[in-house]
């Protein structure tokens, strides 16, 4: 138990040090795969954060991730990033609460539908605005982080987001969550404030949603609601944590690595004909993989011990 | 007069009303249960039963009248305030957390339940409940995966992990086979030993008969007939209240 401990953590340390040290060593080109990598990780862990154990589908990714973008694009040029960053996280905290009370007694498929809504919704109101009151329709992005930044910042917030989903798993707050999963009639009879911790969780997903991007908007030098909003954005992060494993820690990563690649290669080798071999590759996954990566995983090792006894 | 009747009353309930649509579901229904009482309660399927036990849990609320738990309300409140008040469950149609080992499934009740505590510490009491259902050596177990008197088991104990002072069994027994059903009953019992009163929905008529210290007969939403196992289960109205339902 100890020996695997320690393992553990040297391997973590030893990978930690790599992804430190490797901006300094690639091309421009790898960083920016490395960071779109690094957003996607963020992205789907925050959201198999609370969707992975409560069961809960949501599809209001792209709205969080978009404000946080849009609030950089707003203030980042006459505040400093960090403070912009703190902004971020907390107003992405305040919408995502304010929503949870709302509508976390949805279920199902219902659920799912408000939540792109919401998403479709934020992004409408945003055009409006700048059409209307603003007179622009996009913003430029004024803010003095170069890429190499942008990875360690991401960098940092993956870390955070792992270690949130870690300490998560391991306690009460944890088991509540799975609970409410399983059955959350039975939870709720057996003293679990089902509302309290939904609402609570959903929010603090979205904060590293917002965080991702907040950013992110760096990389763009100009930004209009259709790219901070994008919805492709809250799908893709859905099938990611499927393809890994929603249900585990590390299930995302597992899934939004690979995929981030394919997608890349795809648009790179078939540039108009990416957005129809991703589908194909989508359905796939959901064919072969219903439990994701992880699920494989598990079930081969369950063959294997099998053949070995 | 039971063996209970001098035991002081900790659930009151007074002049319950709860209609769904024009269903009057439960109509101006009394009950009082004392501390290590069980108290049957019967009656044809529809009559109100469950609607009863959905009412003292919070599932739904009631439209007028009183549930007093040691004097003090619990109208208003939700099913997980309900639980911290030391009220517990099971569900009629078996409801385990399928997912989940046999061991977690209970832990959920001990760590959320009334008097919560950390994880470590509950560990133990929960090996406990196990041995007490007689599950220790399906711990590990996918609740999911056990036979449905073993889910029942894990319900049991997944209850009494919340400490209740009171447990409400919903047709807690049915669907047992003869051997079951006597298993089924031991524990029952022993639960009553541990001092905790009980509030039986059973259409197994033995069962009702040796466990219940008085019976309470409901039909069509009202209470017809209170009484001990004896009294009750001869009085010609329940006879009729059961012969001339087609379930009976």
């Amino acid at each position: 138990m100890r020996g695997t401990w320690l393992a553990a953590s040297l391997a973590f340390t030893a990978g930690l040090l790599i992804l430190i040290a490797l901006p300094r060593f690639v091309t421009d080109y790898t960083v920016s795969l490395l960071i779109s990598i690094l957003s996607y990780v963020v992205l789907a862990s925050a959201w198999a954060l609370f969707s992975g154990s409560t069961r809960y589908i949501s599809l209001a990714t792209a709205a969080f991730f978009g404000v946080g973008a849009y609030l950089v694009a707003i203030f980042g040029a006459d505040h400093s990033f960090p403070l912009v960053l703190g902004l971020a996280a907390l107003v992405g905290f305040l919408i995502a609460f304010a929503v949870g009370l709302s509508t976390l007694r949805l279920t199902g498929v219902y659920f799912v539908i408000f939540t792109f809504g919401l998403s479709e919704l934020i992004r409408q109101v945003t055009i409006w605005w700048e059409i209307n009151r603003t007179k622009t329709l996009g913003r430029h992005v004024f803010v003095d982080v170069q890429s190499h930044g942008i990875y360690y910042y991401l960098l940092g917030l993956a870390i955070l987001t792992l270690a949130a989903g870690f300490l998560i798993q391991r306690s009460r707050l944890g088991v509540a969550l799975r609970a409410i999963g399983e059955d959350e009639t039975v939870a709720n009879h057996l003293g679990i404030n089902t509302t309290i911790i939904k609402v609570t969780v959903f929010a603090m997903s979205a904060v590293f949603m917002s965080l991702t991007g907040a950013i992110m908007a760096p990389r763009w030098s100009y930004l209009d609601p259709n790219i901070a909003f994008n919805p492709l954005v809250s799908f893709l992060v859905v099938i990611m944590a499927l393809l890994g494993g929603a249900g585990s820690l590390y299930g995302p990563l597992l899934g939004a690595v690979p995929l981030v690649l394919l997608f890349e290669f795809l648009s790179a080798r078939f540039p108009y004909h990416s957005s129809i071999v991703l589908g194909l590759c989508f359905l796939v996954i959901v064919y072969y993989l219903p439990f994701g990566v992880v699920g494989a995983l598990r079930s081969a090792e369950t063959r294997v011990r099998g053949w070995l006894r | 007069m039971s063996a209970t009747s001098g035991q002081p009353v900790i659930l009151e309930i007074r002049g319950l009303k709860k209609a769904f649509g024009g269903l009057l579901a439960v109509n101006n229904l009394d009950l009082a249960v004392r501390a290590n009482e069980i108290l049957g309660l019967i009656g044809p399927n529809g009559s109100g039963k469950t609607t009863v036990l959905n009412l003292i849990t919070g599932e739904h609320s009631a439209d007028s009248g009183e549930i007093l738990l040691n004097g003090s309300r619990l109208n208003g409140m939700r099913p997980f305030q309900i639980c911290r008040k030391r009220v517990s469950r099971t569900f009629q149609l078996v409801r385990v957390m399928p997912g989940m080992t046999v061991m977690e499934n209970v832990m959920v009740g001990r760590l959320f339940g009334s008097q919560p505590r950390s994880m470590q510490e509950c560990r133990d009491e929960v090996e406990e409940l196990l041995g007490f259902v007689g599950l220790s050596e399906k711990r590990n177990q996918l609740a999911g995966q056990l036979t449905y008197i073993d889910q029942k088991r894990v319900e049991l104990a997944r209850a009494l992990a919340t400490r209740p002072l009171l447990l409400l069994l919903d047709e807690w027994l049915a669907g047992l086979t003869h051997a079951e059903l006597a298993a089924g009953m031991a524990l029952v019992e022993r639960v009553r030993k541990l001092g905790i009163s009980v509030i039986l929905i059973e259409h197994v008529m033995h069962a009702v008969r040796t466990l219940s210290d008085r019976v309470v007969v409901m039909n069509a939403g009202s209470k017809i007939v209170e009484g001990t196992p004896e009294e009750v289960l001869t009085h010609p109205e329940v006879i009729q209240a059961y012969l001339g339902d087609d379930d009976a």
